[in-house]
């Protein structure tokens, strides 16, 4: 395909520490205490945060994938599903400990990646993310059609997690549920960090800019690509858990086509990356659809169109490389300094 | 089994014009818009509104929703797309996503969100036999693939013999030498996009009676649309076609023969696909 | 036109969103309900996305119901929040009734136009001890799912099962089925095949079509193909008409097969343009705009006050019912909202609906109704369900 290679060649990834000045630690500073923040100003909007952090987890994972390992993907509901249904099943069939729910759903993500790389990472970009796509509606229809397992179209019935840790209850004010999912989405945020800062995740970001130089460098082109897959279907995995913990119910949604192609505008609405672009994206695309859909039930659908449009007509990366943007105008008229 | 055959030909050609505008629009202008079906939508509209409310004849409606859905893609065209020539794919995701929303919002706004019906033409309904009780078929069907292949004809010889064709097979090829050659390339670029929405909004008007229409219409569809282009692949009219045809009959030869396992057929089919032909059926070398 | 019936809704819905998100605390604003302010109801529907239709036709039929019989009942002004799920997410179900319970304080759930999001959302009913009114979900076991949930739409069981026994009192004997692959329409499935079988009655062919993306022609070439003596058909509202469509173009009304179904085949929201092709075909079911009493011209004219060019359908019915539920269990308990209390009041409620008769049952918390057996005819210009036979009081076989 002509010029397929934009597709990978997505916006320039600057999460290197000597980009990041004063500016950024504030403003990271600030992202993370808008979360307890919100958790003491709103107490009435506990569901919609943890939704949020959900949400967040699962831009996460495909930041991961598509931001930093240059794999674009329409089928990554796949595995938050799998994720989802690993511990959906897990609780129904009387084990409904959350946290090693978590993880064997986790596990069970990250293996799906690990058999389906191979096909996805074999053809050119467009035939990948069909590959993705059509791997995708598959196991939408396998979910529908094994109905005694899952419960088929009417969701899997008598999820029960027991309290986290033993301790805490997941009450019908969502206070555990928002607390565990914010837990979650920090820790394996604080992982990520980790991970693309590594040798690993420089290798990656070379891998996107220019594979076939990494590949005369020596580094293992493929087996890095087929390993960032499986991270991010862990991820992916680990948010549906989430879900399906959170809300003590799943159902095939989880799985459809709607949910990779909403996470995936989540991620390009906050920035690619960057590893905060999607956390942003998805708070700013879930409030912003709660608060229109409030507002007009039937027409919110108008009014994110129009936002996403444009957006995307004013480029520069979402809305993180906006903020850059207005940020460096600032300092432009303050006559420079900071960062 | 030949009326199968042939009702899958009429699906596969009804999704040939629908799509083959994707297919143009990512191929020669690498621009990836997902709110291509948003134009058979509106086209489908148009000729519910003039059939239904004004009594107009159907030709004349499928006429005025391919013109309409043209006139919009034009508009559209210099308004909106070209801001995003050339930028990355996922902002052209992301853009045309949002143009989906709003395009479906919008229609419910005016029509509502109820599915759309019309009352097709007397000498559009019925059945007739072929080949002495062999089979039946649909004279709507019959239709369909008299039309659609007659549009097929007309794009490749278009394509292929036309001073135009053969400008818009450069600037696909390389747009930098061709503007250097003095070809047009923006003009050539707008008027295939206007083409290829009018087609769409043809193929809207048409399905109507088949694959039904309401706002969620571009959303329920993409997923076929980009099927059809990725396994046609993205720069020739052929390969598109010959997707789309396999697609429809194996799509409804599935439902007939293996009605358990639903859309498993379909999906499976297109991923073995992709393995085998990454680059397209048609795929003129693994170079490219 | 349809549009500005829409925008005023949008209207009426905005300002409600609005002056709701204005109040401060919930807890506050919960004191002043208690002191009798009013009672909020949580109204959860698909108003976007594919069952969208569904929507509009109970959120409709709410507000007609809440302008033809004014905002109070005992001496408790009522006030409707709507919250759209887009029909296709439990999750967000769950999640709108959760907020509407906890930061709204509604006393009352009510909408659901599917069964998952029905289900999903029930679980939140029990904790919160709130009654949960669905107005449109037809699945059987929904009223299992919680001791909080009261039906006012039907069941498909108890719409089946009489076409089941018209077929095969008059002359059939082979039919095969058609239904959409999910819970109403294995339901339906199932109890057509025991119900005809247990009549002497044999079910060649059964069919199942995606929910998603259905095109009717090639299933309906199996039955061709198949020549059973009627094809028995189940679709969800709004799909009715390709179905029908098809069957006209395939021709099987011409190889003598004859087209039964319930009554979400001949959906009164779009029959008037299903043509010629609906002409004579016969199903079960609880309500058709042409039902001939009092109560239903009473609810036809409120309807066309609000949706002036729209027919309200079944499920339009259901959201009329859910509200005077609602309404007259706010009557019985003098305007109290405690939940448990509303419950018992709402429990055993019998009136006489625009479709009848109907009760609800004071142990399952279901809907028993008359059910009729029609055919589309045309009358003045269009097309209706005529109801030709009723079975009286009919109650969910599961329950």
């Amino acid at each position: 395909m002509s010029g397929g290679g934009t597709l990978a060649a997505a916006a320039p990834a600057r999460v290197g520490r000597a980009s990041r000045g004063r500016w950024g630690l504030a403003a990271e500073g600030l992202f993370w205490a808008a979360w307890p923040a919100a958790y003491l100003a709103f107490p009435d909007y506990l569901p919609l945060l943890s939704q949020v952090a959900i949400a967040a987890l699962f831009a996460l994972s495909l930041d991961l994938l598509v931001g930093y390992a240059g794999v674009v993907t329409l089928g990554q509901a796949a595995f938050f599903g799998l994720g989802a249904y690993t511990a959906g099943l897990l609780a129904v069939h009387g084990w409904g400990e959350p946290l090693s729910g978590l993880l064997l759903a986790a596990a069970a993500a990250a293996l799906l990646g690990l058999v389906t790389a191979p096909l996805v990472l074999r053809g050119g970009d467009l035939a990948g993310l069909m590959v993705t796509l059509g791997l995708g509606l598959m196991l939408y229809e396998a979910a529908n059609k094994a109905a005694p397992v899952t419960g088929g179209a009417d969701g899997l019935q008598g999820v029960e997690i027991w309290p986290v840790l033993g301790l805490w209850r997941f009450d019908l004010f969502g206070r555990t549920a928002f607390l565990y999912s914010l837990a979650v989405l920090v820790l394996l945020f604080l992982l990520a960090r980790l991970v693309v800062s590594s040798p690993f995740g420089l290798a990656l970001r070379g891998i996107r800019a220019n594979a076939r130089r990494m590949h005369a460098l020596g580094t293992p082109v493929r087996a890095r690509l087929v390993a960032a897959y499986v991270l991010a279907g862990a991820y992916a995995g680990a948010a549906g858990a989430l879900l399906a913990q959170t809300t003590q119910f799943v159902s095939l949604d989880v799985l459809a086509f709607q949910r990779s192609a909403e996470g995936l505008l989540m991620l390009v609405l906050g920035g690619l990356g960057r590893l905060y672009g999607g956390l942003l994206g998805a708070a700013a695309f879930v409030v912003a659809h709660q608060v229109l859909s409030e507002m007009t039930p039937q027409f919110w659908q108008f009014w994110i169109g129009a936002a996403l449009v444009v957006l995307a007509i004013a480029g520069r990366g979402g809305l993180l490389g906006l903020l850059a943007a207005g940020r460096a105008r600032l300092l432009a008229r303050r006559g420079g300094g900071g960062a | 089994m030949l009326t199968v055959l042939l009702d899958g030909v009429a699906s596969g050609m009804l999704l040939f014009v629908l799509a083959c505008g994707l297919s143009v629009t990512l191929g020669l202008m690498n621009f990836v818009n997902l709110a291509h079906g948003a134009f058979g939508m509106a086209g489908g509209y148009v000729c519910v509104l003039l059939l239904n409310r004004h009594g107009v004849p159907f030709l004349a409606c499928l006429a005025a929703a391919a013109l309409s859905a043209a006139l919009l893609g034009a508009v559209l065209e210099r308004t909106l797309y070209r801001w995003l020539y050339g930028r990355d794919h996922l902002d052209q995701v992301l853009f045309s996503i949002g143009l989906v929303f709003m395009a479906s919002a919008a229609v419910d706004w005016l029509m509502g969100a109820r599915q759309q019906l019309i009352a097709l033409p007397p000498w559009l309904q019925g059945r007739i036999a072929i080949g002495d009780g062999l089979a039946t078929v649909g004279v709507y069907r019959l239709f369909l693939i008299a039309l659609c292949g007659a549009i097929v004809l007309a794009l490749h010889l278009g394509l292929v013999r036309t001073r135009f064709g053969s400008r818009l097979r450069a600037a696909v090829d390389d747009a930098v030498v061709a503007r250097g050659l003095g070809i047009p390339v923006d003009r050539i670029f707008a008027v295939t996009f206007a083409v290829g929405s009018g087609l769409a909004g043809l193929g809207g008007a048409l399905g109507v009676e088949v694959l039904g229409l309401d706002p969620t219409f571009p959303l329920k569809y993409m997923v076929y649309f980009l099927i059809v282009v990725a396994v046609g692949g993205a720069n020739t009219i052929l390969g598109p076609f010959l997707a789309a045809l396999l697609l429809g009959v194996v799509d409804v030869a599935g439902k007939y023969y293996l009605p358990e396992v639903g859309a498993f057929v379909i999906y499976t089919a297109m991923v073995v696909l992709l393995l085998l032909r990454p680059q397209g059926l048609l795929a003129r070398s693994a170079a490219r | 036109m349809r549009a500005s019936t829409t925008r005023r809704g949008l209207i009426l819905a905005g300002g409600a969103a609005v002056a709701a998100g204005a109040a401060p605390g919930g807890q506050r604003r919960a004191a002043a309900q208690e002191a009798g302010e009013t009672a909020r109801i949580g109204l959860i529907l698909p108003m976007t996305g594919p069952f969208a239709s569904t929507g509009r036709q109970v959120e409709a039929a709410v507000r007609a119901y809440l302008r033809a019989h004014g905002g109070s009942f005992g001496g408790r002004r009522v006030e409707v929040l709507l919250r759209d799920d887009t029909g296709i997410a439990p999750d967000i179900t769950r999640r709108l009734a959760q907020e509407l319970v906890v930061r709204e304080r509604v006393r009352v759930l009510a909408g659901f136009g599917l069964t998952p999001l029905a289900l999903a959302a029930a679980p939140i009913a029990t904790e919160a001890r709130v009654p949960m009114v669905v107005m449109a979900a037809a699945t059987s076991a929904i009223v299992q799912r919680s001791p909080y949930i009261l039906r006012t739409s039907f069941t498909l069981p108890q719409a089946t099962m009489p076409i089941a026994d018209w077929a095969a009192r008059n002359g059939i004997r082979t039919c095969a089925t058609l239904v959409t692959d999910y819970a109403p329409g294995l339901d339906a499935e199932r109890a057509f095949k025991q119900r005809f079988t247990a009549a002497g009655g044999q079910v060649p062919l059964e069919l199942r079509t995606p929910l998603r993306n259905p095109d009717y022609a090639p299933f309906l070439q199996r039955v061709h193909d198949a020549k059973p003596q009627a094809l028995f058909v189940f679709v969800p509202s709004g799909e009715g008409a390709a179905a029908m469509k098809q069957f006209a173009e395939r021709g099987l009304r011409e190889a003598g097969i004859r087209l039964i179904g319930t009554g979400d085949l001949t959906d009164d929201d779009i029959l008037n343009d299903m043509g010629e092709p609906a002409i004579g075909v016969i199903t079960s079911h609880h309500y058709s705009a042409a039902h001939d009493s009092e109560e239903n011209r009473a609810f036809l004219a409120a309807y066309r006050q609000v949706a002036p060019d729209a027919r309200p359908n079944f499920m339009a019915v259901g959201g009329w019912d859910g509200m005077h539920l609602i309404a007259e269990g706010l009557k019985r308990t003098g305007g109290a909202t405690e939940g448990d209390r509303l419950l018992a009041a709402m429990k055993g409620l019998s009136w006489t609906s625009p479709r009848g008769p109907v009760t609800i049952d004071a142990n399952t918390r279901d809907i028993v109704q008359d059910i009729y057996i029609r055919r589309v005819e045309r009358r003045d210009g269009q097309l209706w369900n005529i109801e030709f036979d009723r079975i009286a009081q009919v109650r969910d076989p599961g329950t």
